[in-house]
C-alpha cells in the first residue's frame, strides 16, 4: 500500500498536497482507488466554485460504487484534472500523480489543521 | 485466465432487429387510408422531414428475432430465481386471462360503462386493507418505490398539517435497508440516518431509542427485515417511534412471509407499500410494470392520492374530493392491468390459500438454508428465519464467482453483495411455489460448485461456460456508454 | 386454487431435515397477539368460478361502440402478432437483468427500444423507460433543477392537467417554485423568464390538440439559460419535427399510443430522451453495449452508479424499476410497422380527425378550428360535459373527455379519431 510521505490524509482516504503558494493539490489514495475498482467516471467540481469544509465536491464513479470525496478545507476551485474526462482511468494507475482530481486555493492556510500524516493514516487504515 | 476470443471480429454477434432490416420490406399493415396533404394539414413548418429510422423486416423475421430474443432469456416459467426479497413466484396463467378481459377500457369512458372495473377496484381496495390491517387503501403508485414515494409524502403532509413539517426533517432507516428506502426520503425532503443492526440480526433498540426524537418525521422498516428475520420487538419499536411523534412505515417488500398470517396494521404500522409484482405475483416483465399500492391507518386517509374509487347508492363512481390530499402520483387510476392480475390471485387463493403462500415460504427457506448449510455455506444468524435468509460462501470463495457459476446450471443466481450489513452476502428467497426437489437441485449445484472450486482454483474465475455471452465487460460499457445503434457505422 | 407443490410427505421431510417437529414452530419469532388475526376475505375459487367471476365483471363495462377519447390515451391498430410476441413467458416472467449473461434478450431488446426512442426524437440516448409520462414529466424537472442548480420550474397549461398534477406532487416537499403559464387560449405565448428558471415544460400537439411553436418557445428558454423540456405524443413523431430539431434537451411523454392497449389507463410506460451532455443526469434504467472475453457483442445495465442500489439518498430518483414489458410491447409494435406504417397510422389519424371535424361543423356543432390540430380538437357546448359523455354513452358511443374550467373555454370537450375510428355517421 502506497503512502507517501510528502503528503497529508483524511480518515475519508483523500490525500492534499503541501499548500504552494495558498494552494493544495487533492486526491484519492491507492487504498481508496483499490477499494473502488476501476473507475469510470469522474464527476469534477466547478472551477471558481466556494466550498466549505468537508462539502462532498467530486463523485468518484466505479461500475458497483460511486464515492464522494469531501475537501478538507475551505476554499475556491481553481483547477479540475480535465484530463479524468476521457481517461477516468488514471486515478487507478497513478493516484497520487496524473490522478490529482481537483486543486483548492485555501481561504485560509491554518484550514489544514486535523490531518493525518503519512504514518497516522497507515495507523488509521490498519484500524479499519 | 487467458482463452482463445472466439468472435475476434464480433462477426457471429446476434443481431439486432436494425442488422435484420432490409429497405422495404414490412410486417403489418394497418387499415389503408388514402393520401392526404400533410402540409395542408399540419403546416409544412411542423412536418419533419424524414421519417424515423425503425425496422424494415417482414413478419415472419419480426416473428424469428423476438422468439429467438426470447430463448436468450432466464425466466421464472424456465428457472427458478431464488432472489432474496423479489418474491420469484409462479406467475399463474389465469391471471393473463383475466386482465385481457379489461384490456379495451379508455380511461376517459362515461363511469356507467366502467361499472365492472370500478367494482373489482374497489373490491381490491377492500381485500388489501382486510389483508394489511389498514384503514384505506391506494391503489395508484405504479411501483413498489412509488409506493414508498407517496407513502413517505403522506406522513409529510400529516406532520405539515400538524405544524410539525419544518422541524421534522429526518427520517430513520436500518442500516440492512433496500436502496430505495434513503432514495425515496431524499426525493420527499429529508435527511437519513441510519440505526445498525444487532448481532442478532434485529434493529437495535438502544440505538433507535437514542436517534429517535421530535425531529423524526418517520421510521422505515421492513418486517421481515431484509436479513429474513422478523424483528419481534415490533410492538416496542412502534410504541417508540410514536411516542416521540413519528410515524411508522412498512416497506411491503417481504410480506410474502406473513401474508394472511400477520398483519402490518396490528404491527402499529400507520403507512404500508405493498409490492403487487412480489407478494401478489404480478409478472416481472424482465423489469416492470409492478404496482405499489399503499395502504394507511384512518388518521392519514385523508392525505391519500386522488381519486379513489368509493361506493354510492347509484353505483361505483372516482371521488377526488379529498381535501388534505396529496395530489396524484401518476396519470389516471394506476396500473389497472395489474391491479386486474392481483386480484385474479387474491381471488383464486382466498383466505387458507393466502395463509398456505407464507407458511410454504418460510418452510421452504429454511429448508434449502439447511441444505446449503450441508454443502459448506455459511449463515450468520443461527436461528430459523423467514421466507428469505442470507448466506455467506464457503471460506476462499467470491460471492460473485459463485453467482456465474450456478449460470451453467440453467440456475439464477441469489441476490448478490445485499444487504450491505453482510460481507459476501448471498440473499435467497425460494418461494412456496418451488418443490423440495428444486432446492435439492439448487443446494446441490452450491455443493457441486464449491467441490470443483477447491480442486480448480481457475474453475471458478473462467466462469460461466455455456451461456450465450460470459462476462461483458461492464468497465468499458460504463467508460465509454454506446446507448443506442448506430445506423451510419458498424455496430461491433 | 393453489399453487404450491408441498404433499404431506413432502412437509414432513422438510420438518424433519430443519429439525422441527410443525410448521408452527417456523413462526415462533411473531409475537402471539400478532400471528393468525381473523382475516375477513372470501374463501378460494376453483378455476372456473373464477372466471365466471371476472366475466361477470367484465360483462359490467362496455367497450363496443365507435371510440372518440383522447386526453392522454387513445385506441390504436395493436397487430396479432405484437401482442402474442410480447406474451411469450420468456419476456413475461424474466426478472430485472442484473445478470447480463441469462438476460441478453431483455437487455438487447431494451437496446432496440432506446434507439428507437432516440430516433423519434431527435435526441442522443434515451433511458429504458419509466412508469407513465405524468412521472416522467415531473422527473425532467427535477433533472433540469439538477442540471441548472436552479428552483423555478415553468410548466405551460398546454401540458396534460394530470401530468402538472403529478408535477406539483413532486415538487411539493422539495425547494422548488412551480409557476403555470397559462395558453392563450389555445397555444402558448412566449413567456418572460429568469435566470432563476431551471426549465420550460411545453406539450405538442398540446392538451387540447392543437400545435405548439415549439422553436420559439425553446429559443425563450435558451435565452435565460434554462432547459427546454418538450413533452411529446411519441405517434405524432412519426410526421412532426422532432424535439431534437428544434432545440428540446429533454424529451418525454407516454407512450401508450405506440402499441399498448389502453388497460384503463395502465400500464403503459413513460418515455425520456436526452441530449449528451445530460446523459449522467438520466435517471431509470439504462442498457450499454460492450463485449464479454469472447469478443462477442453483448449487452448490460450501464451507468448504474446513478442508481438508488448504489447512491441511496444520493440517487438520481428513487425509481427501480422500469416499464419494461409494455415498453418491450411498443418496441415490437414499431418493428412490425416499420417507418412505412408509423406514418400510415399517424396520417390515417389525422384524416379521420379533420374528417369528423369538418362533419360536425356542418351539423352546427361549434368545432375550434382556430389553430392546427393533430388528431385531437375542442368542440365547445352549450350543456354540461359530463352529461353530454354519459348521454352519448347510453347510445353506445364513447367520446367527450370534458375540458377543465382553467382552460376558460366555457362548457366543452375534446374529440379525438384515430385510424381505427369508423368514419360513418
Amino acid at each position: 500500500m502506497n503512502i507517501p510521505d510528502n503528503l497529508k490524509y483524511t480518515s475519508s482516504h483523500e490525500w492534499i498536497s503541501e499548500p504552494k503558494e495558498g494552494i493544495v493539490t487533492i486526491g484519492i489514495t491507492d487504498f481508496a482507488q483499490d477499494q473502488l475498482g476501476d473507475v469510470v467516471f469522474v464527476e469534477l467540481p466547478e472551477v471558481g466554485s466556494r466550498v466549505a469544509a468537508n462539502d462532498a465536491v467530486a463523485v468518484v464513479e466505479s461500475v458497483k460504487t460511486a464515492s464522494d470525496i469531501y475537501t478538507p478545507a475551505a476554499g475556491e476551485v481553481v483547477a479540475v484534472n480535465e484530463a479524468l474526462e476521457e481517461t477516468p482511468e488514471t486515478i487507478n494507475t497513478s493516484p497520487y500523480d496524473t490522478g490529482w482530481i481537483f486543486r483548492l486555493r485555501l481561504t485560509s492556510p491554518t484550514e489544514l489543521g486535523g490531518l493525518l500524516d503519512a504514518s497516522a493514516y497507515l495507523q488509521h487504515l490498519e484500524e479499519e | 485466465m487467458a482463452s482463445e476470443v472466439k468472435n475476434p471480429a464480433g462477426s457471429q454477434d446476434f443481431p439486432l432487429i436494425f442488422e435484420r432490416s432490409v429497405p422495404g420490406r414490412r410486417a403489418s399493415t394497418p387499415p389503408p387510408a388514402a393520401a392526404i396533404d400533410l402540409a395542408e394539414y399540419l403546416g409544412v413548418e411542423n412536418l419533419r422531414g424524414q421519417a424515423p429510422r425503425l425496422p424494415e423486416v417482414s413478419e415472419l423475421d419480426l416473428v424469428r428475432h423476438y422468439s429467438q430474443l426470447a430463448s436468450r432469456q432466464f425466466n421464472i416459467d424456465a428457472n427458478p430465481y431464488p432472489l432474496g426479497s423479489c418474491t420469484m413466484k409462479y406467475n399463474p396463467k389465469v391471471n393473463e386471462e383475466a386482465a385481457r378481459l379489461f384490456q379495451d377500457l379508455h380511461p376517459h369512458q362515461d363511469d356507467s360503462t366502467t361499472q365492472g372495473a370500478l367494482e373489482l377496484l374497489y373490491n381490491l381496495q377492500s381485500l388489501l386493507a382486510e389483508i394489511t390491517g389498514m384503514d384505506a387503501i391506494t391503489l395508484q403508485p405504479a411501483a413498489g418505490a412509488h409506493g414508498e414515494l407517496t407513502g413517505i409524502l403522506i406522513i409529510r403532509a400529516y406532520h405539515e398539517t400538524n405544524g410539525e413539517g419544518s422541524s421534522r426533517r429526518v427520517v430513520i432507516v436500518p442500516d440492512s435497508a433496500h436502496g430505495t428506502n434513503p432514495a425515496t426520503a431524499a426525493m420527499a425532503g429529508y435527511r437519513v440516518r441510519e440505526v445498525p443492526t444487532n448481532s442478532d440480526g434485529e434493529v437495535d433498540l438502544e440505538a433507535l431509542e437514542e436517534t429517535l426524537g421530535p425531529e423524526v418525521a418517520a421510521v422505515m422498516l421492513t418486517n421481515p427485515n431484509t436479513l429474513g428475520l422478523f424483528e419481534s420487538h415490533i410492538l416496542r419499536i412502534s410504541r417508540l417511534a410514536h411516542q416521540a411523534g413519528a410515524q411508522l412505515y412498512y416497506d411491503g417488500a417481504n410480506l410474502n412471509a406473513i401474508v394472511g398470517r400477520a398483519r402490518p396494521g396490528d404491527m402499529g404500522f400507520d403507512v404500508v407499500h405493498l409490492n403487487l409484482h412480489k407478494t401478489f405475483t404480478t409478472p416481472h416483465g424482465g423489469g416492470g410494470p409492478g404496482a405499489g399500492p399503499v395502504g394507511v391507518k384512518a388518521h392519514l386517509r385523508g392525505f391519500l392520492p386522488i381519486p379513489i374509487v368509493t361506493r354510492t347508492a347509484s353505483g361505483f363512481v372516482w371521488d377526488d374530493g379529498l381535501p388534505h390530499s396529496i395530489g396524484r402520483v401518476r396519470s389516471f387510476y394506476g396500473n389497472f392491468g395489474n391491479l386486474v392480475r392481483a386480484y385474479a390471485y387474491i381471488r383464486a387463493l382466498g383466505r387458507e390459500g393466502l395463509r398456505r403462500v407464507a407458511t410454504m415460504a418460510v418452510l421452504n427457506a429454511n429448508y434449502l438454508r439447511v441444505k446449503m448449510q450441508a454443502a459448506g455455506y455459511r449463515v450468520p444468524f443461527e436461528r430459523l428465519n423467514m421466507h428469505e435468509f442470507v448466506a455467506q460462501p464457503p471460506a476462499g470463495l467470491h460471492t460473485i464467482d459463485i453467482a456465474k457459476a450456478l449460470l451453467d446450471y440453467g440456475l439464477h443466481p441469489m441476490t448478490v453483495y445485499f444487504p450491505l450489513v453482510v460481507k459476501e452476502a448471498m440473499m435467497i428467497e425460494p418461494t412456496e411455489t418451488e418443490s423440495l426437489e428444486t432446492l435439492e437441485r439448487y443446494a446441490e449445484a452450491l455443493a457441486d460448485i464449491a467441490r470443483r472450486a477447491a480442486n480448480d482454483p481457475d474453475f471458478l474465475g473462467g466462469a460461466p461456460y455455456h451461456t450465450p455471452v460470459r462476462r461483458p465487460d461492464e468497465v468499458r460499457a460504463a467508460r465509454h456508454p454506446v446507448l443506442r445503434y448506430r445506423f451510419d457505422e458498424k455496430s461491433g | 386454487m393453489q399453487f404450491t407443490p408441498h404433499t404431506v410427505e413432502d412437509i414432513e421431510r422438510a420438518l424433519a431435515a430443519i429439525g422441527i417437529d410443525s410448521l408452527e414452530e417456523l413462526f415462533t419469532d411473531i409475537p402471539s397477539e400478532l400471528l393468525d388475526p381473523p382475516f375477513d376475505l372470501p374463501v378460494g375459487m376453483d378455476e372456473v368460478s373464477l372466471r365466471r367471476h371476472l366475466q361477470e365483471l367484465a360483462a359490467k363495462n362496455r367497450t363496443d361502440g365507435p371510440n372518440f377519447l383522447g386526453g392522454g390515451a387513445a385506441r390504436h391498430f395493436l397487430p396479432a402478432v405484437t401482442e402474442h410476441l410480447a406474451a411469450q413467458g420468456a419476456f413475461v416472467t424474466a426478472y430485472t437483468p442484473y445478470q447480463p449473461e441469462v438476460s441478453q434478450g431483455i437487455l438487447q431488446a431494451t437496446f432496440e427500444y432506446q434507439t428507437m426512442m432516440a430516433e423519434l426524437t431527435g435526441l442522443a440516448v434515451s433511458n429504458a423507460s419509466m412508469y407513465d409520462g405524468a412521472s416522467a414529466v415531473a422527473e425532467a424537472a427535477l433533472l433540469a433543477m439538477r442540471a441548472t442548480r436552479r428552483n423555478r420550474v415553468v410548466v405551460c397549461t398546454g401540458v396534460h392537467p394530470q401530468s402538472r398534477e403529478v408535477l406539483q406532487t413532486y415538487l411539493t416537499p422539495l425547494e422548488a417554485k412551480l409557476e403555470q403559464l397559462p395558453l392563450d387560449p389555445l397555444l402558448t405565448p412566449t413567456p418572460t423568464l429568469s435566470k432563476e428558471t431551471a426549465c420550460l415544460i411545453v406539450q405538442n400537439p398540446n392538451f387540447l390538440g392543437y400545435l405548439e411553436d415549439m422553436p420559439r418557445l425553446a429559443a425563450a428558454a435558451h435565452r435565460v439559460g434554462a432547459l427546454f423540456i418538450a413533452v411529446v405524443d411519441p405517434l405524432s413523431l412519426a410526421l412532426l419535427v422532432p424535439p431534437g430539431s428544434y432545440g428540446a434537451d429533454v424529451a418525454v411523454g407516454d407512450g401508450q399510443t405506440l402499441g399498448n392497449p389502453l388497460n384503463f389507463g395502465g400500464p403503459a410506460f413513460g418515455f425520456m430522451t436526452v441530449t449528451k451532455p445530460l446523459l449522467r443526469q438520466l435517471p431509470g434504467r439504462l442498457v450499454g453495449q460492450t463485449i464479454d472475453r469472447d469478443g462477442n457483442r453483448a449487452f448490460v445495465l450501464t451507468l448504474q452508479a446513478r442508481e438508488q442500489h448504489i447512491r441511496r439518498s444520493k440517487a438520481r430518483s428513487n425509481i427501480c424499476s422500469n416499464h419494461q414489458l409494455t415498453a418491450l410491447m411498443a418496441t415490437i409494435n414499431l418493428a412490425a410497422l416499420g417507418p412505412t406504417g408509423l406514418v400510415e397510422v399517424a396520417t390515417a389519424s389525422i384524416k379521420a380527425a379533420h374528417k369528423l371535424a369538418t362533419r360536425l361543423a356542418e351539423t352546427g356543432i361549434r368545432v375550434v378550428r382556430d389553430a392546427r390540430f393533430f388528431n385531437e380538437f375542442v368542440i365547445e357546448l352549450s350543456g354540461d360535459p359530463q352529461a353530454f359523455r354519459r348521454q352519448l354513452a347510453e347510445q353506445g358511443i364513447h367520446a367527450g373527455v370534458p375540458v377543465p374550467a382553467e382552460y376558460g373555454l366555457g362548457p366543452a370537450v375534446l374529440l379525438a379519431a384515430t385510424e381505427l375510428t369508423p368514419m360513418r355517421r
